[in-house]
């Protein structure tokens, strides 16, 4: 065994170490991570933090005669704005269909994602992938599909009208943009719902069952319970995109519905009073940013 | 030449706080050329962070810290000619066993002609021939360890660095793992330095043994001095079973047992310090208490409980200043009493040591 | 799985039954969309005969044919540079310490979690402040168009791509580059040999995730956009909301076969990796935002 020779290069010259050479050592090393974040964070700086800031400085300017914006004088005018009856029929308005929607397809994902994680694990990735597979196309074309099929001459209305059904027009109705919203986001329940039930035991089923409970006092008593951070997680992820939805209640919602996204860009493509639009946006990115913390508190992250 | 040789490592003085911790507390040791070497202590115990700083993975605070006589303390892990064989193995899994063995020596630019010899001889030393095409998952975990030990010895390294070798194994594995390791160190004649919390693991494969515990490295020696003259509570408990009777010193040679008595026993420290005197379970025997041969020193307690071992009884006997085990090699037509009676356990001077408490 | 657990008689196939309707729910809109796009109808809701005719209206418009140019270039433009600046901020924040880290951190997963339409107003008001600075300061007259559009989507997509790709190094053990660098290895040839072939699957998601992004966003796209370009989104969102038309269709039919080639490309991808590929994915999915949300990485298999 030749192994041991001697490698050819010895060893570089160096020295004994200090408390200052390590942490120059350390600083090197923070430096290299700073180095690397650098043009992310220039990046993230300058196109989105200081956007952000004007959209802050907006929101607290005035909308002057000719529907441009004074950035001088700050004041909460547009904030004022908010609590007229106009703004905060929008506003609850969206609140109550992300709420439905929310809670549609918690109702409808639930049994869903349990019939999932109670299959083979084969089965299992097949039929989440089955999920994921609407889920990625186009959300735009995914909408229209909707549109096409709610049409007052759509496939939807022609079966129902087959049906005796009576001409039945969806389209343009609140119940329209809710389809559109659960359709859109349900993927967003199923996902968190199943992650949370999958990790359950189900021997505790059987336990429960074997305690004589009910199907119903099991379901209520044990898996709902264990799966609260699913549950939390998934209406949280569907709520918040409800309520901040503009693509969704323009293709399929009508006049009557305005929604919270509609009205945003409205004020800044037609009303053109931009400092209403700016404080509203950041009204619902304050909604949004609680959401998420709330989120990341119940243990979100870990789903 | 100087008649002294020059150790393979050699540290002075080496600490490293992390913050506020002071994760290895001014260290000094050296390691001969050619040794197995341990370094033995319980999960936090500052071993290895030793062990890394050794490889250059992480860099003393304080410190020198030699290579064969060359001060390494400030150079980086891969000018180090030093290899380490990581706790779960740390196999590349998007290569073969061929590419990982020939990782470090393509790194150095090695001829591609002698990359590929010497990766068949490290593959053939550690017995995988014919394996070299797999990837890492397709390993057992004790193909995994020799992978790891083949892609570091390929290099030829000054030193061989092991972080808790053995831990990843089930305890068949562990065994036959041993004494291959220990056969493998003696083929290639590289100094070994490994570390454990295990201490039958290092009692079993090291040459010696340094034993750690909260930064510290309190003691250094054979497997054989370590066990025999522990320096202090703390190695004594650790370094396999011990009754550790509280005494403190009366002179030279006698200290006083916590119930008064006084018995012959080495120590060196001041008159009236607080020691421990270390009696092996396996060097004490037991009598009935009229029955205790002479020049036997002797306690008397009440026998709480017997635990049979098969090949050997533990007796845990109660005094009311101390509890002793005495464990017996199980042979037939021995003393055997039974809970509850009063027994004598006796020792003979040589079976003890006195350790700081 | 033993089969106390199991729900039994009409639970199971009520369960069963509610599934497969949930499915249907899924893809009956989207089937029906594809097979109205082949009808003879001017009227998209009744089955005319087989035809090719819209498809060929499609390749025939030129406007869309622009629009269709436009789209891939900002999406293959900002998911390049979206890759590469998210992958070094991911290894920055999963393997470094540095001053300002916790910051970046947060500012990193802001543009995940703002709203579409909150992101879509900061780019228009910064576009106009910006475009009204270069014109004082310097004389230039910029318009908004594909380099606005792109810089917003890079903007979104950064913290996308770096949420994928610090998953896969979260997974990956410091170990292994410790490892290399005990054998030899230069801090870049670590790089170069262990650490990006380890984390190449992250990266590869992180890009589809970004492409997909980018081909689908309408809002913050219709607001960074000037008369001059807009994606074929944008300008199908306009179409539709003057009225459905056969043409549309076809276009949305186009548009979905797109969408599923970048889906059976990740899964592909996945696959490759040799990696249960659900991690990953659903780990793409609850990035995905149509959204605006996000979830990190931690599901266990």
């Amino acid at each position: 065994m030749t192994v041991v020779a001697d490698r050819p290069n010895g060893l570089e010259k160096a020295d004994a170490a200090t408390p200052e050479f390590e942490k120059a050592a350390n600083r090197a090393a923070s430096r290299r991570g700073f180095l690397l974040s650098l043009p992310a964070y220039t990046y993230l700086v300058l196109f989105f933090a200081v956007p952000l800031g004007i959209v802050m400085i907006y929101s607290f300017a005035t909308r002057n005669r000719f529907g441009g914006t004074d950035l001088s004088g700050w004041n909460l005018d547009a904030y004022r704005k908010l609590g007229e009856p106009i703004v905060r029929d929008i506003l609850f308005r969206s609140l109550w269909l992300a709420a439905l929607t929310t809670l549609i397809c918690l109702v409808v994902a639930y049994p869903f994602a349990y019939f999932i994680a109670t299959r083979t694990p084969v089965i299992r990735n097949l039929m989440l992938v089955f999920v994921m597979i609407p889920f990625w196309t186009n959300f735009l074309v995914r909408n229209y599909a909707w549109r096409v099929l709610l049409g007052n001459d759509g496939l939807f209305t022609n079966i129902s009208e087959a049906l005796g059904l009576g001409e039945r027009e969806l389209l343009f109705t609140t119940s329209a943009v809710v389809i559109g919203l659960v359709y859109g986001f349900l993927p967003f329940m199923v996902l968190p719902l199943y992650a949370s039930i999958e990790r359950i035991d189900l021997s505790l089923i059987e336990a429960s069952r074997d305690l004589y409970a009910s199907g119903f006092q099991t379901l209520r008593r044990v898996l709902l319970p264990l799966s609260m951070p699913g549950v939390i997680a998934g209406s949280i992820l569907v709520f918040v995109p409800s309520l901040g939805a503009y693509v969704t209640p323009e293709i399929l919602g009508g006049a009557k519905t305005t929604l919270l996204g509609s009205y945003i860009v409205t004020q800044f493509l037609t009303a053109r009073n931009w400092p209403v639009g700016a404080s509203l946006s950041f009204v619902l990115m304050t909604i949004m940013l609680i959401a998420t913390l709330v989120y990341f508190r119940t243990g979100g992250r870990n789903l | 030449m100087s008649g002294e040789p020059i150790p393979a490592v050699k540290l002075t003085g080496i600490t490293k706080r992390f913050g506020d911790v002071v994760a290895v507390d001014d260290i000094g040791l050296e390691i001969a050329d050619g040794e197995f070497f341990a370094l033995l202590g319980p999960s936090g115990c500052g071993k290895t962070t030793t062990l890394r700083m050794i490889a250059g993975l992480e860099f003393p605070t304080e410190g020198s810290l030699k290579i064969f006589g060359n001060e390494a303390g400030t150079l980086p892990a891969n000018k180090r000619p030093v290899n380490t064989v990581f706790q779960d193995y740390a196999l590349f899994p998007h290569m073969t066993v061929e590419a990982n063995v020939a990782f470090g020596l393509k790194m150095q630019r090695v001829p591609k002609n002698e990359i590929a010899s010497r990766v068949q001889e490290a593959i053939g030393l550690v017995r995988l021939e014919g394996m070299g095409q797999r990837r890492s998952q397709q390993l057992s975990g004790g193909q995994r360890q020799r992978v790891a030990l083949a892609r570091a010895l390929v290099n030829r390294p000054k030193v061989l660095l092991l972080d808790e070798p053995l831990g990843a194994l089930d305890l068949k594995l562990r065994q036959e793992m041993q004494s291959e390791l220990k056969a493998l160190q003696r083929e290639v004649g590289i100094t070994f330095v490994f570390v454990t919390h295990d201490q039958e693991e290092a009692l079993t494969m090291a040459d010696r043994i340094g034993v750690m515990n909260q930064g510290e490295l309190l003691q250094v020696g054979s497997p054989a001095e370590i066990y025999e003259h522990p320096v202090n509570r703390f190695v004594a408990n650790f370094i396999g079973q011990t009754n550790l009777l509280d005494a403190s010193v009366v002179s030279n040679d006698k200290v006083c047992l916590a119930n008064g008595e006084h018995i012959p026993g080495h120590c060196d420290l001041p008159v009236g310090t607080r020691v421990a005197v270390c009696l092996r379970p396996e060097r004490a025997e037991m009598y009935p208490p009229a029955k205790v041969p002479d020049g036997q020193r002797s306690v008397t307690g009440r026998l709480e409980s017997v635990t049979y071992l098969g090949n050997a009884l533990v007796y845990t006997v109660v005094l009311d200043w101390a509890r002793l085990e005495v464990r017996r090699e199980n042979q037939p037509g021995g003393y055997r009493p039974h809970v509850g009676e009063e027994v004598a356990v006796s020792w003979t001077d040589k079976a003890i040591s006195v350790v700081r408490a | 799985m033993s089969s106390t657990v199991q729900p039994r008689g009409t639970t199971k196939i009520a369960l069963a039954a509610h599934s497969w309707l949930v499915y249907l729910f899924f893809f009956a809109p989207i089937l029906v969309l594809i097979v109205f796009s082949f009808s003879d109808d001017n009227n998209v809701g009744r089955w005319g005969g087989f035809t090719l005719e819209w498809y060929q209206d499609f390749v025939e418009n030129t406007q869309l044919q622009n629009a269709v140019w436009v789209s891939i270039r900002v999406a293959v433009l900002s998911t390049v540079i979206s890759v590469v600046l998210g992958t070094l901020a991911a290894l920055a924040l999963e393997r470094f310490k540095f001053r300002g880290r916790k910051v970046f951190d947060a500012l990193l997963y802001l543009p995940i979690i703002i709203p579409d339409v909150t992101m879509a107003v900061m780019m228009l008001l910064f576009f106009s402040e910006f475009f009204d600075l270069l014109e004082t300061w310097f004389g230039l007259d910029w318009q908004k168009g594909l380099s606005s559009i792109t810089i917003s989507h890079i903007a979104f997509n950064i913290s996308f791509v770096s949420v994928v790709v610090r998953a896969r190094l979260a997974g990956m053990s410091e170990v292994l580059e410790e490892a290399a660098l005990d054998l030899y290895a230069s801090r870049w040839k670590t790089f170069r040999y262990v650490t990006f072939p380890q984390i190449l699957p992250g990266v590869a998601a992180g890009a589809l995730l970004a492409l997909t992004l980018s081909l689908d966003d309408v809002v913050i796209t219709q607001f960074s956009s000037g008369p001059g370009a807009t994606t074929l989104p944008v300008f199908v969102f306009g179409l539709i909301r003057r009225g459905v038309t056969p043409l549309i269709n076809a276009t949305s039919v186009l548009m979905l076969a797109a969408s599923v080639i970048l889906v059976a490309l990740s899964l592909a991808f996945q696959q490759f990796s040799g990696r249960p590929s659900l991690r990953t994915a659903r780990q793409a999915i609850s990035a995905k935002p149509t959204t605006n949300t996000q979830s990190k990485e931690g599901i266990p298999q």
